[in-house]
């Protein structure tokens, strides 16, 4: 039977359960920190040595932990490309900006289990030896930012932060960062400039790889909350354990947010490819189904800015048979294993795993355009394709949603998004073109009827066009 | 092309040799760039593409990127279609049939069927990679960050100041598409922004190029300009109620691409196809910035900075490129005067002549000016010699900044000093020629470009002297007492060179004519040389300027040939 498994919220919503310091200890609270400190230099089987440090990091490497912000990049090999040779320090940022439309699975660990990531960060701090780091939170969560300042403050007071940390002789500090409300600030060059006091500017790669030239042109670890929450419990558990949970190259757990018309949204976390999204949304330990009388028309399945998918599609993915050949095999929609590699598979991704389920009863051009409008709203500007683009198709759907529409609208749309995606400084300028690319492609005819009949309508004596609406920010 | 430093700058000369290099190839040529080359500071930074397509003898066409700034990376213009050698799972390259090379077309992860470009200007290149600066996912890309620019852009060019010089026009009619899909409404950003005393902004011409930011903070050190607002509605703007007023404002005019940042001083005032364009030098300071003149019919419009990477780079500061105005002016001096009498040259000269001649060794003196030209300098220093006069001319200091203007306000001190005109320190030797003049030694002083009585040779003194011969450009108190006004040229008006504080010799060229009967200085300084001394000089400046070299042991026999439109050094 599909079930959660609670890692990361193993304790967050028992009974009683409360974000300080005493609490976390009597639920075994540090002790991965301790473990960590305490970790022995090792002699690999080819005779290489392994620092502490070093075996930490290869444990992380090891569990096949990818980030849980968006990406889905293995987080042992991103601490890999770490420059250790430059003689400068080595920060960690801690991307709590959680911003994606449809998430809400940080804030959970943020408000409930803020000792959990501190816990988390201190063990990757000491493992990639950076003696400062930084949360950037939402500006938006201003009850975790005072709770994260509480429970830093006790850390420090436990000696688990600070100077000479367990009496191991290392030193760490954690700083919260207050963002100012800018979702851009979640990418994490834009986090990182916003991080300086500089406006949110997403900086180029190359030059500017946070691995190398990061906050103040340092060698930078950017995670998210949930990634760092895992590596205490890679920790505890040891690689090999950890990465029995879940499936292979998508181990651990996964905190999925489940949204949108389903009888009972919420967040659950699972074994990442244990549960397939038709159990997410029907299944009685998750979304129990779409309310009474509605089928289901379309699946955002990670976050706002992942392509959408069409109720009754079928997609082709690689599966390995029982005698270790790939094959490709059909995998109707609510049959796909929500993990990172099926949905890529799928033409799409995990992204921040937020699902936001849509009922017949909901129109896709009234919901792009609501998205659109969004990434107008936050496009940073800095470059051209997106900074005019993102507007351009908002405002060509606000058109289209105030009976201003025309029938080759479908193909206007297109044009503008094709020419966003890929040729922008940062990751938003995809997350502002896929949904019009993947609502346009799977939805056409309602997009195109939509404009048919409004141009029917002025056909027959109704007010001449007007090409002036336009959203109001 | 223009000549001046405007939006567009060449790149730093490549640093000298051993070069490693590596062979790439261009549009299906084959090329051998070097492997580095200098950035924006002039250190040795990855070959991009931008610099390599250049090399290749191709252009990339671009707004953000200038090689004198930090890269920006966000206009998107200069987005290339490229290729890197294919390698196998073993990590080895992969071949075709015939030997050559697998080459893995860059395209997009999540959908490999669309190319994926790469920003020319940022991106390094790499052994065998393949740049395609002309394929047509290339113009397909550039065709649409045009669209997208132009979406919002006025498109007032018959009205705009940039007009004939705009860079999105440019591109628009090389890389543009017909017609625009857009059919929504405009943004609307503020016109006409009085963004400090020298600077207008437009907004809604500006395409967020970012150049005059980072040319503000990264050169200039002044952080005043920054961007507000968000995406679409971006728009470029100086601290609230905070100025944009540093010296080296203007310099971001040069730089805006389109006519978002204009000059207040040269808005409006001409059309720029009208204006004739003369490689010329700043004469505010001892710096002296490379210059172009822009003048129409006898009249100096404009100057603008000339690059010249061992000078000034690109950059001039505001109060040099302002003070053109005195060129102009109504009260010139056009007229040869004797003894307050308009009267000609040659009766003038005569005059002079003889009365220099008769004049006994020791009793004449000459103050020259450090704003003359070399040539000139030499041929008074000439005149001097002959007379046993005392010579000097006068300095001029003021403060530096830590970028281009210097505290010596001459522009050619060192002029001065190599003819042997004036001493190490300028003006020492004034007091000398003071006590002469009241003792009645000197009887005779001849004043180039100075008002003497600002340095230290009182009106009363000038009153005792016997003949007071000066020359100048605008009338002053020395020019009131003198019995012989000659009446000079600005340096714009003639040719020559100056030496700079750092000892580098400069030419300037001609780019309008005097006016009245004014004559360049060593035209008639020539004809004076040639009457009192007996000596036959050149009569033109490359001829003269040659003979100066040999004489001149600071010039060391330069031939006025030699000297390029970057100039030399000299040995000094
Ligand atoms: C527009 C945009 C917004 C993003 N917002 C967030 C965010 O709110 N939280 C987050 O963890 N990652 C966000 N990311 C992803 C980060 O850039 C970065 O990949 C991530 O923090 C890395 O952490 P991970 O490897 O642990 O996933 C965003 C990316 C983009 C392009
Ligand atoms: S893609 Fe959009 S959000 Fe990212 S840098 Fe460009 S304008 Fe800013
Ligand atoms: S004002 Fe000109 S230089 Fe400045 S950002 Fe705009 S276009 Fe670029
Ligand atoms: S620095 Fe000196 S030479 Fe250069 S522009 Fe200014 S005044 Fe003229
Ligand atoms: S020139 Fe602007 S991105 Fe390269």
């Amino acid at each position: 039977m599909p079930q959660e498994f609670r890692l990361i919220l193993k304790n967050a919503d028992l009974p009683g359960y409360a974000p300080d310091m005493e609490c976390y200890l009597r639920h075994g609270g540090y002790e991965a920190l301790k473990k960590a400190v305490a970790t022995a230099p090792r002699e690999l089987p080819d005779g290489k040595k392994q620092t502490s440090q070093e075996v930490i990091r290869d444990e992380v490497l090891k569990s096949g932990l990818r980030g849980r912000g968006g990406a889905g990049f293995s987080a042992g090999l991103k601490w890999s490309f770490v420059d250790r040779r430059s003689g400068k320090p080595i920060y960690l940022i801690c991307n709590a900006d959680e911003s994606e439309p449809g998430t809400f699975k940080d804030r959970q660990i943020l408000h409930k289990d803020p000792h959990q990531l501190i816990e988390g960060m201190v063990i990757s701090c000491w493992a990639n030896d950076c003696k400062l780091a930084y949360i950037y939170i939402r500006g938006e969560m201003p009850k975790a930012a005072k709770l994260l300042n509480v429970a830093l403050k006790e850390a420090r007071d436990k000696g688990f932060l600070g100077k000479n940390i367990l009496g191991s002789g290392f030193d760490c500090e954690i700083h919260v960062h207050r963002g100012a409300g800018a979702y851009i600030c979640g990418e994490e060059t834009g986090l990182i400039e916003s991080l300086e006091g500089k406006r949110a500017y997403p900086r180029i790669k190359p030059p500017y790889f946070p691995a190398v030239l990061g906050l103040y042109m340092c060698p930078t670890i950017v995670n998210n909350v949930e990634t760092l929450c895992h590596v205490k419990h890679i920790v505890t558990m040891g690689s090999a354990e950890y990465a029995k949970l879940g499936t292979p190259n998508n181990t651990g757990t996964r905190i999925v947010s489940l949204s949108g018309d389903v009888k009972r949204p919420g967040y659950y976390e699972i074994e990442v490819g244990k549960v397939t999204l038709g159990e997410l949304i029907n299944h009685e330990n998750f979304g129990q189904g779409l309310k009474d009388g509605r089928s289901l028309k379309a699946i955002i399945p990670g976050g706002s800015s992942s392509k959408v998918l069409k109720a009754g599609e079928v997609f082709k993915l690689n599966r390995k048979g029982a005698d270790g050949q790939m094959t490709k095999v059909d995998v109707p929609l609510l049959d796909l294993p929500y993990d990172f590699d099926s949905l890529q598979q799928a033409g799409t991704m995990s992204g921040s795993s937020a699902i936001i389920v849509m009922d017949d009863s909901r129109s896709m051009v009234e919901a792009l355009a609501n998205l659109s409008e969004f990434y107008a709203h936050e496009s940073c500007g800095q470059c051209t394709p997106c900074r005019e683009g993102a507007l351009w198709m908002a405002k060509g759907l606000h058109r289209l949603t105030h009976g201003e529409g025309r029938k080759q609208d479908a193909d206007y749309l297109q044009h503008i998004a094709q020419n966003i995606q890929g040729r922008t400084i940062c990751a938003f300028g995809e997350a502002a073109a896929w949904p019009v690319l993947s609502f346009v492609k799977k939805f056409r005819e309602e997009f195109e009827a939509r404009g048919a009949a409004d141009e029917a309508k002025h056909a027959s004596g109704g007010a001449p066009m007007k090409m002036a609406a336009s959203p109001k920010h | 092309m223009s000549n001046a430093a405007t939006t567009e700058a060449k790149p730093a000369a490549p640093a000298p040799p051993p070069v490693e290099k590596i062979k790439i190839k261009v549009d299906g040529r084959e090329v051998e760039v070097p492997k580095m080359l200098p950035n924006w500071q002039g250190k040795l930074e990855a070959t991009t593409m931008l610099q390599a397509v250049q090399i290749a003898g191709g252009e990339v066409p671009h707004y953000c990127y200038h090689p004198k700034l930090p890269v920006a990376g966000n206009c998107r213009m200069c987005l290339v279609e490229f290729g890197t050698p294919m390698m196998g799972p073993d990590r080895k390259p992969v071949f075709n049939e015939d030997g050559s090379p697998k080459i893995a077309k860059s395209v997009l992860p999540y959908e490999p069927s669309t190319p994926r470009g790469a920003i020319a200007c940022a991106t390094p290149i790499s052994p065998g990679m393949e740049i395609y600066p002309n394929s047509s996912a290339t113009k397909q890309m550039r065709e649409a960050v045009l669209e997208s620019l132009l979406i919002n852009h006025p498109l007032d060019c018959p009205i705009c100041d940039q007009a004939g010089e705009c860079k999105l026009q440019e591109y628009s009619v090389q890389h543009g598409q017909a017609g625009s899909n857009f059919v929504e409404a405009k943004v609307h950003k503020p016109k006409a922004v009085d963004l400090g005393p020298r600077i207008v902004l437009d907004d809604e011409r500006c395409v967020l190029c970012t150049r005059c930011i980072r040319f503000t903070k990264d050169i200039a050190g002044d952080d005043a300009l920054g961007i507000v607002n968000r995406g679409s509605y971006n728009t470029i703007a100086a601290f609230p109620g905070a100025k944009f007023d540093n010296n080296y404002t203007l310099n971001t005019v040069d730089l805006c691409p389109v006519g978002a940042l204009t000059s207040k001083d040269f808005r409006f005032q001409m059309r720029v196809w009208f204006l004739k364009e003369t490689k010329s030098l700043c004469t505010s300071c001892g710096t002296g910035c490379n210059t172009v003149i822009g003048s129409r019919e006898g009249k100096v419009y404009r100057y603008e900075p000339r690059q010249n990477d061992a000078v000034n780079s690109t950059w001039m500061c505001d109060s040099g490129r302002l003070n053109y105005k005195w060129i102009g002016r109504e009260d010139r001096l056009q007229d040869v005067l004797v003894r307050g009498q308009k009267s000609t040259w040659a009766s003038a000269l005569k005059e002079i002549s003889e009365k220099l001649s008769k004049a006994a060794s020791g009793s004449v003196a000459v103050i020259a000016s450090a704003r003359q030209t070399t040539e000139e300098l030499y041929l008074l220093k000439k005149l001097a010699t002959k007379l046993g006069a005392l010579t000097d001319s006068v300095a001029r200091m003021g403060e530096a900044d830590k970028l281009l203007v210097a505290a010596d306000k001459n522009p050619n001190s060192n002029g001065a000093r190599l003819t042997g005109i004036a001493g190490a320190e300028l003006g020492s030797a004034i007091s000398k020629i003071a006590d002469g003049i009241h003792s009645g030694a000197i009887k005779t002083l001849v004043v180039f470009g100075d008002d003497v009585t600002k340095a230290g040779i009182s009106a009363d003194l000038l009153a005792k002297l016997e003949t007071l011969i000066v020359s100048d450009i605008l009338p002053n108190a020395t020019t009131k007492a003198a019995h012989y006004v000659l009446p000079g040229c600005a340096h714009a008006e003639k040719r020559g060179t100056f030496v700079n504080v750092k000892g580098r010799l400069q030419k300037f060229t001609k780019a309008v004519e005097p006016k009245g009967d004014a004559r360049p200085e060593w035209e008639f300084l020539h004809e004076l040389v040639h009457n009192v001394t007996g000596q036959n000089g050149f009569i033109s400046i490359e001829g003269l300027f040659n003979q100066m070299a040999k004489e001149v042991p600071g010039f060391a026999g330069i031939e006025w040939a030699q000297v390029d439109d970057q100039g030399v050094n000299t040995i000094s």
